[in-house]
């Protein structure tokens, strides 16, 4: 039209300025660049027409946004916007009167667009204009956006207010329908306004439950988020920093470090891989629980291995008291700094065994009055069914062989699960 | 590469694939004296294409790294580049890192507390042609073939660990060493070491997509 490329393309507005009842005539006026008189006299001309001209008034008033003065915002809230939806519903039920006379169904039809036309009218003019551009820009389903995106209260209560219309249409037609004698189009009509019954109950439900949902997810997965962080913090604090600040104390004692560097990692590790077990129920927890009070008592790094795992009971606490009981001679005698610790659950038996490569002893020398080995190892296996065995030279290291047969129900048992 | 000396002399290259520099610094500093280290790479697809361009004898391959970690850089190289060793060296020994690595391809697995002495032997073993197994390793592999006796395998023979090599996977975890085995069990080490390849073998191909493959590459099928 104009040679300037303006900005924004020429827009049909209702003019505040110049308007006899909503400025309708003039905006198409300017629109069209023809008198506004002219446009006036064709609207009442086509009144003639079934009232066809105040139909056509009504809709451009409800669909032609207001242009404002410069600088004057938008009043959000204007309820003489809603104003030619009523009209329109008025124009349809005048029209439907006009063109069919007393015909009671078509009659209730006409109520019906006429109230659908309102409802819709109403959700349309409360939403966000600018919402409405993104809805456009979503090339889906635009339609869904707009009725499922939910801007403040308000709006929602419009639209709740749509919705209830739509579905009380909706009932009241299905009993309007069913009133007279069934016939099969009497039934047709009946479903087609159930289904516009639903259609309100999906429109007023839709938002609500789309926006309890994803704010309950926000929420939970917010919470989630800061438990999680709150609890790495707390474990932070509690042992890493604390363990840091006593090596930084401590930092000449090369043992102390190792020893505290020692606990921290198998503590991070535990609690970054290992789901926590209750060392008094399992096998595996237990021993590898022995192992660590071994590991921070006497500086020494313990390879902890264990194979399977099974319930602990009086005699697995005996074979893992000895265990340990083998674990600390190592750390005091042999003079290494590592202890292997392998463990392995079979069907019928479990073993133990407890390895350093240091110093080594004769095993006929040790005197009868030592507790450690013969009371705590050879004779806490012995009382519980068990047998230990100590291979050890001098200079050669030394291996703790500790045997424990798995007790009657729990070798039935194995057995009958391997088959 | 240089002309070798000496078949033991030759000093190996070596690869480090790491995204913690300071981790990278520390490992180079201390393999300085026993290998060459040739290169290193801080993600996925820098190691990849260096790693392509250096051919090592060795990498050294880090776990967990942000964009895929180690088991996308076997996963990339295993099948354009057979001849390059890899050698694990993470800081995590859970039992997924640990046998989904050996899986892709991995021929050891050492965690970073080893000391620099036995991380140099590690890697010569690895450069040689042999497993490297950690005690932790060992007692991950008797835990997988043991906990797990029905699952469906195409063919058992291959699938299963005979009973020396279980016998070797045990004194493995008890903490021996080679030499130490093969006097416990009087067998030579050589024995054993191919005891400890085939458990290898075994580990990479026991399921049944690894196994289908094997069988393809080689026209089983």
């Amino acid at each position: 039209m104009t040679a300037t490329a303006a900005p924004q393309p020429r827009r049909l507005y209702r003019p505040r300025d110049h308007r006899v009842i909503a400025g309708v005539a003039s905006g198409i006026a300017r629109h069209l660049r023809v008198p506004v008189t002219a446009v006036r006299i064709a609207l009442v001309l086509l009144l003639g027409f079934n009232g066809l001209g105040l139909l056509l008034y009504a809709v451009f008033w409800a669909v032609l946004p207001q242009q404002l003065p410069d600088g004057q915002q938008q009043t959000r809230r204007d309820l003489a916007l809603l104003l030619p939806f009523g009209a329109i519903g008025l124009g349809v039920i005048l029209l439907q009167g006009l063109l069919f006379g007393d015909n009671r169904v078509a009659g209730t039809a006409g109520w019906l667009v006429a109230i659908i036309a309102v409802g819709a009218g109403v959700i349309w003019h409360q939403s966000d204009p600018t919402r409405r551009g993104q809805w456009a820009a979503n090339p889906q389903a635009p339609w869904l956006a707009a009725v499922v995106a939910e801007s403040d209260r308000r709006s929602f209560l419009f639209r709740f207010i749509g919705g209830g219309v739509l579905v009380a249409t909706g009932v009241i037609g299905v009993l309007a329908v069913y009133a007279p004698a069934g016939s099969l189009t009497a039934v047709f009509n009946g479903v087609i306004f159930a289904l516009v019954g639903l259609l309100g109950v999906g429109v007023v439900v839709a938002p609500l439950l789309w926006r309890t949902f994803s704010q309950l997810r926000s929420e939970r997965e917010g919470r989630i988020r800061e438990q999680e962080r709150a609890e790495v913090a707390a474990m932070i604090h509690d042992q890493v920093l604390h363990t840091l600040a006593l090596i930084q104390r401590n930092s000449t004692d090369i043992k102390e470090v190792q020893r505290l560097a020692r606990g921290q990692e198998r503590s991070l590790r535990n609690w970054l891989y290992k789901p926590m077990a209750s060392p008094t129920e399992r096998f595996a927890a237990a021993l590898e629980q022995a192992a660590a009070e071994v590991e921070d008592t006497y500086a020494i790094s313990v390879e902890a291995v264990v194979v399977g795992d099974t319930q602990c009971d009086e005699r697995v606490a005996a074979l893992v008291a000895a265990a340990r009981e083998a674990l600390v001679n190592a750390a005091r005698h042999a003079g290494v700094e590592t202890v292997s610790l392998y463990a392995e659950v079979e069907d019928d038996e479990l073993s133990v065994f407890v390895r350093d490569r240091g110093a080594g002893f004769d095993p006929a020398e040790v005197e009868d009055t030592r507790h450690g080995v013969r009371g705590s190892i050879i004779g806490r296996m012995q009382r519980h069914g068990g047998q230990a065995e100590i291979r050890s030279a001098p200079g050669d290291g030394t291996e703790v062989r500790l045997t424990l047969p798995a007790s009657r129900e729990s070798v039935s048992a194995g057995k009958e699960t391997a088959r | 590469m240089t002309e070798p000396v000496a078949g033991e002399t030759r000093r190996l290259t070596v690869f480090l694939v790491d995204d913690h520099a300071m981790f990278r610094a520390g490992v180079r500093a201390e393999l300085g004296a026993h290998v060459d280290v040739i290169g290193e790479a801080s993600s996925v697809a820098e190691a990849v294409a260096r790693i392509a361009a250096t051919t090592p004898d060795v990498v050294l391959l880090d776990v967990h790294m942000p964009d895929g970690g180690g088991r996308a850089v076997l996963d990339a190289m295993r099948r354009t580049h057979p001849q390059v060793k890899f050698l694990a060296l993470s800081v995590s020994d859970a039992a997924e890192d640990v046998i989904g690595l050996i899986r892709a391809g991995a021929r050891g697995y050492v965690t970073k507390t080893i000391s620099p002495d036995e991380l140099a032997a590690a890697i010569r073993r690895v450069a040689d042609g042999d497993a490297v197994f950690s005690p932790r390793l060992a007692g991950f592999v008797l835990d997988a073939f043991a906990s797990r006796p029905d699952v469906p395998v195409a063919d058992p023979e291959l699938d299963q660990l005979t009973n020396r090599e279980r016998e070797v996977l045990r004194l493995l975890a008890r903490g021996y060493a080679y030499k130490e085995i093969a006097k416990e069990l009087f067998i030579s080490i050589k024995t054993v070491e191919t005891h400890v390849s085939n458990v290898l073998r075994k580990l990479q191909m026991s399921n049944r997509y690894e196994l289908s493959r094997w069988a393809a590459d080689r026209r089983l099928v």
